[in-house]
């Protein structure tokens, strides 16, 4: 497996819970970058970032428009917005229309940040009622990286990860202290 | 790093396009034209990008067929209705001190952001001294949006956004509904001119009092947003306004200093004197 670079998080219904089981958990020195796409409501401000500030020891930033890509940093897809990462190692958002519905979408996120970073990306797909993600996740592994669902046995909605689950055989399923656990080991 | 073989091919579809048919994508944000590319070279039914560029490159008829993947932009009817509310509660009032006024819709894709405009400029009672300009690079968005027509599932949401944008009418008095359509009223249309301009390639045809271009720049790489923005700043009036989208903004800009932020929250900024 190559040096893991950058990780990308994907998660919907039940979303905020099983991210604080894995964000505070990241110390101060955490070296990769992450992005996050959680399904919002339209039309409302995002306050992930505020609330994951408080919570975490990385800084958390909502995610702007060709900002370069800092380690160490957390980045939300801002609602209603496609997030993605370009080859330079940069941000960039979308208003291009909602993939399954969502918009940010995770397959989004995924496919591009897969590009990017191919057999260093770890990506993640958590807790959620719907199926988006799977298609993204199957590109990451595609391109050599590492492939992780939340056992959906423990997932709040076990549709996502069972989805990305069953279109991405080869990828691990873990509980969230299992993922934690392997982002503090990377 | 050498490039991967799609990257090289991407940018060799591009540059075909560019000299073929003068649509220049090539300074466009890299991973949305790729999506929309994959989307388009997949639909179409071509294996790789080169086959989709020599049948470009040969057969005109795929000009239009890849520009609809490209130029693919949905908007809503005051979308945003924050921002809509910031225009008619704070721009309007400026705006009614001019006799005559011109309004562009920069990027107007099939119509949303006209209309919503068109529609609040009425209710304001400023329409009849306004020119709407409506432009596009797609000749085919321009088409719809002369049309006029839109999916009438989508008018709930456009009902609710422009009630929460202050609307002072009914959405329901500018349109009839046949055969699971919106029919926008052709009154409408009375004072928009619709043209066929690029940001990329195209210059600066009239004074302006207001451009809303919203969610077109967000595709752009930087020097393109620098030369966009610079023919915003050349095409408005002095005190005149640009509203851009939610996630877009002037700061990196080298013509940032041509402008005061107006409504930082909406990102709608005011063209400063000299």
């Amino acid at each position: 497996m190559s040096t893991p670079a950058a990780v990308v998080i994907g998660a919907s219904a039940g979303a905020l819970e099983a991210l604080s089981a894995i964000l505070p958990a990241l110390p101060a020195s955490f070296a990769l970058p992450v992005f996050v796409v959680i399904h919002l409501p339209h039309n409302r401000k995002s306050i992930l970032a505020e609330i994951f500030s408080a919570k975490c020891r990385l800084p958390v930033r909502e995610a702007e428009d060709k900002e370069p890509v800092v380690g160490g940093t957390i980045y939300f897809a801002p609602p209603d917005y496609h997030l993605l990462v370009e080859t330079n190692y940069s941000l960039a958002l979308s208003s291009d229309e909602p993939v399954r519905y969502s918009r940010p979408s995770i397959d989004v996120l995924f496919e591009s940040a897969a590009d990017t970073y191919g057999p260093s990306l770890i990506a993640i797909v958590l807790t959620g009622a719907n199926p988006d993600g799977a298609d993204g996740l199957r590109k990451v592994g595609e391109a050599g990286g590492t492939m992780i669902v939340q056992n959906p046995a423990e997932a709040l909605a076990p549709e996502m990860p069972r989805a990305a689950w069953a279109a991405c055989p080869a990828a691990r399923s873990l509980p969230l202290a299992g993922i934690a656990a392997l982002l503090l080991g990377v | 790093m050498t490039d991967k073989l799609e990257d090289i091919e991407i940018r060799l579809l591009l540059e075909a396009l560019f000299s073929r048919y003068h649509y220049d994508f090539r300074r466009y944000a890299m991973a949305s034209i790729k999506r929309r590319l994959q989307l388009a070279r997949d639909d179409l039914g071509f294996e790789t990008y080169s086959a989709l560029q020599a049948a470009l490159l040969h057969d005109p008829a795929v000009l239009p067929r890849l520009l609809g993947y490209l130029t693919v932009q949905v908007s809503e009817m005051f979308r945003d209705p924050s921002y809509f509310r910031a225009i008619r509660e704070q721009v309007i009032p400026h705006l009614r001190t001019y006799p005559s006024l011109r309004v562009w819709v920069a990027g107007c894709s099939e119509g949303e952001e006209l209309y919503s405009l068109v529609i609040l400029f009425r209710e304001e009672g400023l329409e009849d001294r306004t020119l709407f300009y409506a432009t596009d690079i797609s000749q085919n968005a321009l088409a719809k949006a002369e049309a006029g027509l839109f999916s009438l599932e989508r008018l709930q949401l456009f009902t609710e956004n422009h009630r929460k944008s202050g609307g002072k009418s009914s959405l329901s008095d500018y349109y009839s509904a046949a055969y699971g359509r919106a029919v926008f009223d052709k009154s409408l249309r009375e004072h928009v001119v619709f043209a066929d301009h690029s940001l990329v390639t195209d210059a600066v045809f009239a004074e302006m009092h207001l451009i809303s271009c919203r969610n077109v720049m967000i595709y752009f790489d930087r020097d393109l947003q620098n030369r966009a923005i610079g023919l915003f700043k050349d095409s408005l009036a002095r005190k005149g306004f640009l509203g851009l989208g939610a996630k877009e903004n002037l700061r990196f800009s080298e013509h940032s200093g041509a402008f005061i932020d107006f409504s930082r929250e909406e990102k709608i900024y005011q063209r400063w004197a000299k």
